[in-house]
């Protein structure tokens, strides 16, 4: 009785003061992360930000994102009409297979924009009936414009003496002196399959199916299967071949960096472990070798060897085999450092020289853990030569770069988005497939 | 009824040694050819060529190097005036680490089974996290710089995305082997499911979780200076900014390297030393 008498008062005093620091730390916590936070808002001017946010960006991005539009120009000196989508050379309509919503009769142009939205360009100027306001007039007349609408004129009319623009939700219009122009927004990525040139462009997907299967060859040197494959390939808007073999080209990346790394550090890592390799200046420096690529990171190896050799997939690989191989080093060596002992004893037993004994008694073992290390990095090295192609060259990074500095290709961002994506879940799924195969198999 | 011949089994065995062997062989000689004929086709679409690239490897960096020591007596004012660049970097990484340990938290607790607060939508959770984890950084980044402008907010919202689906992913292994008697014995005083949560399970899988999260803060302290290279903010930037200028800049590429390499250095060890405390207790 008395030893519980004069312990128990020091155990709760522990108990107490325990959980005394314990709450504190509950509370402490995220306090001191809240105002961690708090300073990084303060550092990264977040106040600012709303200032410097571009939403009107934001719209185009997301309104080119789903969606394309089609201009119907009308040089006002010459008369010459021109239907192109997104305004671009190679998705001009040509003049004699507009589309449907557009009908030319002599000078008159008449637009049909979808819910009674009607523009209509003839000799005198161009007329656009709204519905539920009434019709814009454009007159041309002594070197200007003529505007005749319902008064008052809304903000959605923004009219000058040179220049006429009307934005509605059905789309835009735009009159000048020398031209008029015609915004329509439709749905869905335009010319997608095939460009204006092809004719499967004007096919409907039974009618595709058919000339396929039985259709008269539209080119008489190619079955109409070929020719379809040889359009889609070679679409001038979407550039698929193009796209792909940057794909490819970014998945090589990937492939050749991470198993040439591990090549390089296999033998490396056998001699910086400590049960492999006696001499222990030679394995102290390889560890500092190891510590010194992985510290210098892969920005700059890759930065240097873009300077060597040139953009390209190949300064990728190069630069991805350079950065895995201190980290590939350094984990192989560890696990052979953590390798069972008794098996390598085995094999020695039997008088086998240093070579078998790696080969018989350590490889077998560290096979599973060293594959599975190095198919998580072709994992991530997907991703990663996706920035990497950015920096060198090469690869879908490159055209991803490419697309999203014009600020206007946001379709094309778009596609390479998911095909990025689509290409990382394949190549996760592709090296957990393999994994299962090869290690428990 | 005679056993089998030693004989027997010793050639049964011989044959299907050697038929490993073989498969083996084939299977590494495919391998090699692979990655040969790659390298060659790589090699083909590349700017300049293997060979003839490698002995100029060392000419830029000690071009770079003969520059930076003439002029080494800027060093130390350089290395300062870079130095809030790095702050910026490590901002950046430290902030995305912890907003996407948080969202992986709450990701990882709702997609582990036997602890989500609801069971049917599991799978959902889990697909967003693989949809997270499969978007590069840079494909974010970059989209919203054209939105937010330059600067390191696009950077910490790109990466914290990225961390959500990572770490979130890892954070649910832990959690589904998790000990649940615990959590049963909360529910059974009737406490309710952020109770449970916060007192039953969090103890248990904090270290690994926070070992974890120190991981992906290496990771993305990499990620955030290669970011500031390829959009803007941070160290990267500053990186970028003294490559394009060339030839006469070189020492403040040199005092940007020291500062990178020093800074990643640290942090690895200082998350190793950590980490090997928290998982040994």
């Amino acid at each position: 009785m008395t030893t519980t008498a004069t312990l128990s008062p020091a155990l709760t005093d522990t108990v107490l003061t325990r959980f005394a620091r314990r709450r504190l730390a509950a509370f402490a916590v995220p306090l001191a992360i809240l105002a961690y936070l708090a300073y990084a808002a303060i550092a990264f001017d977040i106040a600012g930000l709303a200032g410097r946010a571009r939403m009107d960006n934001a719209a185009v991005l997301l309104s080119d994102f789903w969606q394309h539009k089609t201009h119907v120009t009308r040089d006002n000196r010459t008369g010459a009409l021109r239907v192109a989508i997104d305004g671009e050379a190679k998705g001009t309509y040509p003049s004699d297979r507009l589309p449907g919503w557009i009908a030319t009769q002599g000078d008159t142009t008449r637009i049909d924009l979808g819910r009674g939205h009607v523009v209509t360009y003839d000799a005198e100027g161009a007329r656009y009936d709204v519905p539920g306001y009434g019709l814009i007039d454009i007159r041309q007349q002594d070197g200007g414009l003529r505007l005749t609408a319902p008064e008052p004129l809304p903000d959605w009319i923004n009219a000058s003496d040179s220049r006429v623009s009307v934005t509605t939700e059905a789309g835009r219009f735009a009159y000048t002196r020398s031209k008029v122009e015609t915004f329509r927004y439709q749905p869905g990525w335009a010319l997608f399959f095939f460009t204006l040139d092809s004719p499967f462009h004007y096919m409907s997907w039974p009618e595709i199916a058919a000339s396929a299967l039985w259709g008269p060859r539209v080119d008489p040197d190619l079955p109409n299967i070929a020719a379809m494959a040889r359009d889609f390939w070679t679409n001038a808007m979407w550039r698929h071949g193009d796209v792909l073999w940057a794909l490819f080209e970014t998945v090589l990346m990937a492939f050749l960096g991470t198993f040439g790394a591990a090549l390089v550090a296999l033998p490396l890592g056998f001699m910086a472990a400590r049960n492999m390799m006696p001499l222990g200046a030679l394995r102290f420096g390889l560890r500092r070798i190891f510590d010194f690529i992985r510290g210098v990171d892969g920005l700059i190896w890759t930065i240097v060897l873009a300077r060597a050799f040139g953009p390209g997939p190949m300064t990728g690989a190069l630069a991805i085999l350079l950065t895995d191989t201190g980290s590939f080093g350094k984990m192989f060596s560890e696990a052979l450092e953590n390798i069972d002992e008794k098996q390598v004893e085995g094999i020695r037993s039997t008088g086998a020289g240093a070579v078998q004994r790696a080969r018989f008694g350590v490889i077998p073992q560290v096979t599973p853990v060293l594959l599975s290390q190095v198919l998580y990095f072709l994992e991530s090295n997907t991703r990663g030569a996706t920035v990497i192609g950015a920096i060198v060259g090469g690869g879908i990074g490159l055209l991803l770069t490419q697309a999203i500095q014009t600020q206007k290709d946001w379709e094309d961002v778009a596609y390479y988005m998911v095909l990025i994506v689509l290409m990382v879940m394949a190549m996760d799924s592709f090296s957990g497939w393999l994994r299962r195969r090869l290690i428990r198999g | 009824m005679a056993a089998p011949a030693p004989d027997h089994i010793r050639d049964a065995y011989l044959e299907l040694a050697r038929r490993r062997r073989l498969y083996g062989g084939l299977l590494l000689v495919i391998f090699v050819a692979m990655m040969a004929a790659g390298f060659r086709l790589a090699e083909s679409r590349n700017a300049g060529g293997f060979v003839d690239g490698l002995p100029m490897v060392l000419a830029f960096p000690s071009e770079v190097l003969a520059e930076a020591w003439q002029k080494r007596a800027n060093l130390p004012g350089l290395l300062a005036k870079h130095l809030p660049s790095l702050v910026e970097t490590l901002n950046i990484a430290a902030v995305s680490t912890l907003l996407g340990g948080l969202m992986a938290m709450g990701l990882a607790l709702l997609s582990t089974r036997g602890l989500a607060r609801w069971p049917r939508l599991t799978g959902l959770f889990r697909r967003l996290m693989d949809a997270l984890r499969a978007v590069p950084e840079i494909v974010i980044a970059l989209v919203l710089i054209y939105i937010l402008g330059g600067g390191p907010v696009p950077a910490v919202i790109a990466i914290s995305l990225h961390t959500a689906g990572a770490l979130g992913k890892l954070f649910s292994e832990v959690a589904e082997n998790a000990d649940l008697k615990p959590v049963e014995g909360l529910a059974s005083v009737g406490a309710g499911w952020g109770q449970q949560v916060g007192l039953g399970v969090l103890p248990q899988v904090a270290p690994n979780w926070l070992s974890y999260a120190l991981m992906r803060f290496e990771i993305n302290l990499r990620a955030s200076a290669i970011l500031g290279f390829v959009g803007s903010g941070g160290i990267g930037y500053d990186l970028k900014l003294a490559m394009q200028w060339g030839t006469g800049r070189y020492d403040q590429v040199v005092a940007i390297f020291l500062l990178l390499f020093v800074a990643i250095v640290a942090i690895d060890r200082l998350s190793d030393h950590a980490r090997s405390r928290l998982v040994r207790g």
